[in-house]
């Protein structure tokens, strides 16, 4: 079983909802990555959504873009992202990592290369922002010969006839994106997001996600209502481009969103 | 007269596929939110294509706003002053505006108006398409936003005035290189957030399908004409075809009805900026490697962890890291022969065709000039170079001024 769906059935049994921050790998600097994820899963993330840097970040917003530029002037590269994990996974076993990113490194690196040392690394899931199914065949392949579970978004504008294609090609979850925009918009509707929400499940058994426009502890319970996942991005990167300064500050304020989060989640 | 045709039945007109790929390039790489309107906007492109009344609209705007057809002008002094093969000049650079690129924007904003789409945006490097676009956007009444690159804004501070009077709002791009490319990733994060109002009009037949195809069909109209133009000046096919190639409108557009001719010779010139050893250049097909960017698949200039690199070309229009998906096919099958000419020998090309012929060309077009000097010189009287003059080059006379160390 995958680390993944195995983390979902954990949670289910406890009767709560998983928490998955998104932090850029070398964001504001290489060193402050692997001691952040340690510092989130002590605050109760249960997933870690980790960024790979891309100088064109089409589907994001200003925050996250900026997350990239500082990663970028160190030029961060997914051979250095998979080695964060590779540290990630010597003292934690259980927590799943998503590589989370666009399609040019990967490419670049060659898909079977990358899924072999994803896999080895101790990557649990791939989510290619700028890879629809219907383009991600071969990509597909090579992860699922690692058994590594490709994530993919599904949006407002998806059709019924999308959701259906989309959801028979993905594994350990979906990720619905709550609002057309990009990443850290802020009009977040919890209602329409609800019922886009049944209709998906309509066509899945694979718990659903949601992210985008989720930026404090309220939004994120609202959504822990109906929703399996909660993924947070632009509100944990902007915690830690405030404190860029001191490694220390940046996993405090990043640790005190999650801790309030979880527990706005859990009540 | 059908004045878009799309897609052909010919071993090198069939392309795209359905998906919108040519060969292994091409494709819809982008976020799940923006498939069902990609979807939607090519269906809407495959209805009106073959609807009458949209092809008389748009036959009736490239006559009478652009001032179509465009001339084919027999660069007799140039020839003369080459002493090799005859150079014919499609005056690209005498439609509205000044450039090919209004072709293509005349096209898209009588799709979007019949989509019922009440907003515009487009992104710019040089401001030509930006002026193109809030052109057509002015003519029918609807709001238009364009995105340029902060780099760009304070190097076209001209283009910058002239959208601005045509009613655009003007956005400062300041991520990433803050060029061209930048634009463009703005642009899209634009429309994702605005789709249900907002017609993104692409500049360049680059872009997720069915950009590449769509604005291909829209430019063919100067390959259209150039074909039946030489034949009646001439009396026969041209044995070469030269073009400019930022992300390749202009080239496609002239080499796409000819592809079928395979007498016809066809180069596509890029940008070797400082020159191709250096680095320093806009050249992805001729040192470049493929990838994915920009919602397709095609050759990039790139780092080795797949990151996208700046460009450097003298001219604006020709700045840009990808090319059009259907280039990185016609280079690779063979149909197309890509060279490059660097800032310097364009400039030279520039003055050259000024002094000679008393037309001033714009710098991107500077550079298929200058290639087809070169091919000219190797080729006897008897051979005929059909060249794409895609602009014309008023807006570079700063820019020219300043090499020369002239200040105006």
């Amino acid at each position: 079983m995958s680390r993944i769906v195995n983390c979902f059935k954990k949670l289910e049994l406890r009767g709560r909802k998983a928490l998955v921050p998104y932090i850029t790998a070398g964001d504001p600097t290489p060193a402050v990555t692997l001691p952040l994820m340690h510092e989130m899963v002590k605050a109760g993330a249960d997933m870690i959504e980790l960024g790979v840097p891309f100088s064109d970040p089409m589907a994001d917003g200003p925050v996250i873009q900026a997350a990239s530029e500082r990663a970028l002037t160190y030029q961060v590269s997914l051979h250095d992202v998979l080695e964060m994990v590779q540290r990630f996974r010597l003292t934690d076993k259980a927590t799943p990592v998503i590589l989370m990113g666009y399609l040019n490194p990967i490419e670049v690196m060659g898909y079977d290369t990358f899924a072999r040392a994803a896999a080895q690394a101790g990557v649990d899931g791939v989510l290619t922002v700028d890879l629809p199914p219907e383009e991600g065949s071969d990509l597909l392949n090579a992860l699922n010969g690692q058994l590594l579970d490709p994530i993919f978004l599904i949006a407002p504008t998806s059709t019924d006839e999308r959701i259906k294609m989309i959801t028979s090609n993905a594994c350990g979850f979906v990720y619905y994106v709550a609002l057309k925009g990009v990443t850290g918009a802020s009009d977040l509707n919890v209602d329409d997001v609800a019922a886009q929400l049944k209709k998906v499940r309509r066509f899945t058994g694979l718990p659903v996600g949601v992210g985008f426009g989720i930026k404090d502890a309220e939004s994120a319970a609202r959504i822990a209502d109906f929703a399996d996942a909660v993924v947070v991005g632009s509100a944990v990167v902007q915690r830690v481009a405030d404190n860029a300064d001191s490694p220390d500050d940046i996993k405090t304020a990043v640790a005190d969103l999650l801790r309030e989060m979880r527990q706005a989640m859990d009540q | 007269m059908s004045i878009i045709n799309p897609t052909g039945s010919g071993k090198y007109t069939s392309v795209p596929d359905q998906h919108g790929h040519f060969g292994n390039y091409g494709g819809m790489f982008v976020a799940e939110t923006l498939m069902a309107p990609l979807n939607e906007l090519r269906q809407a492109y495959e209805y009106y294509c073959s609807d009458e009344r949209f092809q008389e609209e748009l036959d009736a705007d490239l006559a009478h706003y652009v001032g179509r057809p465009s001339p084919l002008y027999f660069a007799e002094h140039l020839t003369e002053k080459i002493g090799g093969g005859r150079i014919y000049l499609k005056r690209e650079d005498l439609n509205h505006t000044g450039a090919h690129k209004i072709n293509n924007t005349v096209g898209q904003i009588l799709l979007a108006r019949n989509m019922g789409k009440k907003r515009i945006i487009a992104e710019t490097g040089a401001g030509q398409h930006g002026v193109a676009t809030a052109t057509v956007a002015a003519r029918l009444g609807m709001e238009c936003v364009i995105y340029m690159g902060a780099e760009d804004i304070k190097r076209q501070a001209l283009n910058v005035y002239r959208m601005r009077l045509l009613g655009a709002k003007v956005v400062s791009v300041e991520s990433g290189s803050r060029t061209l490319k930048d634009a463009l990733n703005e642009a899209m994060r634009d429309w994702v957030t605005n789709i249900d109002t907002t017609f993104y009009i692409i500049g360049t037949v680059a872009g997720p399908h069915p950009y590449p195809a769509m604005v291909r069909d829209f430019q063919a109209v100067i390959g259209r004409e150039a074909r039946k133009q030489i034949q009646l000046q001439a009396g026969r096919l041209p044995d070469a075809l030269v073009a400019c190639v930022g992300g390749g409108s202009n080239a496609i557009g002239l080499f796409y009805p000819f592809l079928e001719d395979t007498s016809v010779a066809m180069y596509g010139v890029e940008a070797a900026g400082n020159g191709l050893q250096t680095g320093r250049h806009a050249a992805p097909l001729c040192a470049g490697r493929p990838g994915v960017l920009h919602g397709n698949r095609t050759y990039l200039m790139e780092d080795n962890d797949g990151q996208i690199i700046e460009t450097h070309s003298v001219s604006a229009g020709l700045d840009y890291p990808g090319v059009g998906p259907e280039h990185a096919w016609l280079k690779d099958i063979g149909r197309v022969k890509y060279a490059s000419i660097t800032d310097e020998e364009a400039l030279e090309a520039f003055h050259t065709l000024t002094r000679v012929e008393g037309i001033l060309p714009a710098l991107e077009s500077s550079h298929a000039v200058a290639y087809a000097t070169r091919l000219a010189a190797g080729m006897s009287q008897d051979n005929i170079i059909l060249v794409n003059l895609s602009g014309r080059g008023d807006k570079d006379i700063h820019t020219v001024a300043a090499r020369d160390g002239i200040e105006l």
